[in-house]
């Protein structure tokens, strides 16, 4: 494999043309989905299928009066927007999308996408503060506590993996599920970092930071145009960030049958996640901000230990003759 | 590597002397921010890469994140603003200041006689710093996994509420 500069160069910008891509063309297929779940149609008449509300969607916030609130902490204001999308595209240069296909193939690829992840809880808090607002104060409380917490069971379950492969290599991580996907031996594992992603995205049910029953729009109740749009291609980059971070740690990333390239394998199986977290938008209701802490710290928490401990001990007793 | 050591080391410092000198918390923090990343970065290029994520995932990820939380709460106006203006005096921060140039003279002495490959150092893989931590060095792992486990029954102690009545008519008053 060619490991030239231009080489990385061509890697970057095709994985951020296709992220940004993507992240637009979530835009239609969340509505899509949620219309069809719901037995409605959904956006369907700009152009074949209605894809063109994404053109229409991305226009309309460009021309948006781009507004900052006179109470507001204007420097900060302005930079918490670009917070978000930031980290989560850092985030993205660990993920291994084929072969020979990735950013930077770092030795310590699961400590820097929890690093990533954790100054994301940045740009809620500073925005949320820097507003001004009593209700994107509240929002931006609730988003901090929220993913600290969520952080520590991520990374917790996430130790069950370390734990079978001995690396925070990504590469190596996939090259060693060419036997049995880890979502089989790490069953709990996965569904704890599953649940923490929800969390760590703030999608529903878990969008307490935003919650707009209660909060009007949480901590970017005061953004327009663009800067909501941040937060906005930022939410749905998260999204991406988490389902090919499941899919690269216990669903093999790109191994699959021969048939088609690996770089197919991969996007259908971070499709399929990305589907899956739009339906539980459309299917569950969000919990109370106290019953989502309590049930972090008092469900999530000890059961991580456990699928940590069973899985060193099993890990042992292999290693022992 | 050296250019990219001394730009991350020059950041940090800048960062560290903007958080004692701004006079908004919010944002002295963020400049802590920067710093922590920036020693992340030194970390990072004196070969310690699983350092380097840990002090952006504990330092820079969680704890200044519950200090910006705490901050949040304080409703910090103006005036407040006005009142660190006043604090940063000449006269209290000269003390410190002329003690920690002390520090740096003998930091600039101690880099100029020795050989000037000190910074320079095999990298630490991740294995190798858990091998040390639970091997030599076990007794400070459990010491302060304990200090911790006393940290979480205070705060324990300190959140724990009285059993709540259902309404105020039930709730019986104590003579």
């Amino acid at each position: 494999m060619e490991e030239s500069t231009s080489h990385y160069l061509l890697i970057i910008g095709g994985v951020l043309f296709a992220l940004l891509n993507v992240a637009a063309g979530l835009i239609w297929v969340e509505r899509r989905m949620l219309a069809l779940w719901q037995d409605r149609y959904g956006p369907n008449r700009a152009g074949p299928f209605g894809l063109f509300i994404v053109l229409a969607d991305t226009l309309k916030l460009f021309f948006k009066e781009d507004w900052i609130p006179p109470l507001a902490d204007k420097v900060v204001f302005v930079i918490a927007p670009a917070i978000v999308l930031v980290t989560v595209l850092l985030g993205f240069v660990v993920v291994p999308f084929a072969p020979g296909i990735v950013v930077a193939d770092l030795n310590i690829g699961i400590l820097f996408f929890l690093a990533m992840s954790s100054m994301g809880a940045y740009s809620i808090i500073l925005g949320g503060w820097a507003s001004n607002n009593k209700y994107s104060l509240l929002g931006a409380m609730r988003g901090a506590a929220q993913m600290i917490s969520y952080e520590v069971f991520m990374g917790l379950a996430l130790m069950g993996v370390v734990l079978l492969t001995g690396t925070f290599n990504l590469s190596t991580i996939v090259e060693a599920q060419r036997d049995l996907w880890f979502f089989i031996p790490q069953i709990l594992g996965f569904v704890i970092f599953f649940i923490a992603g929800v969390a760590e995205t703030h999608r529903l049910p878990f969008d307490i930071p935003e919650s707009e029953s209660e909060l009007v729009a949480g901590f970017h109740s005061e953004y327009s145009g663009m800067k909501f749009g941040m937060f906005f291609i930022g939410e749905y980059l998260g999204i991406t960030l988490i389902s090919c971070m499941v899919v690269t740690l216990y669903f093999g990333g790109w191994l699959g049958p021969g048939f088609l390239p690996p770089l197919f394998w991969f996007a259908i199986k971070v499709f399929a996640f990305i589907s899956l977290f739009i339906l539980l938008r459309a299917s569950l209701p969000r919990p109370r901000y106290d019953q989502l802490m309590e049930y972090g710290w008092k469900i999530l928490l000890p059961l991580s230990l456990v699928n940590l401990l069973v899985t060193a001990a099993i890990v042992l007793m292999q290693n022992e003759p | 590597m050296e250019l990219t050591f001394f730009i991350a080391a020059a950041v940090a410092v800048l960062a560290t002397i903007m958080v004692v000198t701004q006079y908004n918390l919010i944002h002295a923090l963020l400049y802590l921010v920067v710093s922590f990343l920036a020693i992340s970065v030194v970390f990072f290029t004196l070969g310690a890469p699983f350092m380097a994520a840990l002090e952006i995932i504990i330092y820079a990820g969680a704890i200044v994140v519950l200090i910006i939380f705490v901050i949040m709460m304080l409703n910090l106006t103006q005036e407040d603003i006005q009142h660190e203006k006043e604090w940063l005096k000449p006269r209290i921060w000269i003390g410190p200041a002329v003690l920690s140039m002390i520090l740096l003279v003998e930091l600039v002495y101690i880099f100029t006689a020795d050989t000037p490959d000190t910074y320079r150092s095999t990298p630490v893989e991740a294995q190798a710093v858990g091998m040390s931590l639970f091997g030599p060095y076990v007794l400070g792992v459990q010491l302060s996994g304990m200090l911790l486990m006393a940290g979480i029954v205070g705060a324990y102690h300190l959140g724990r509420q009285k059993k709540k009545v259902i309404h105020r008519f039930l709730e019986r008053t104590e003579a």
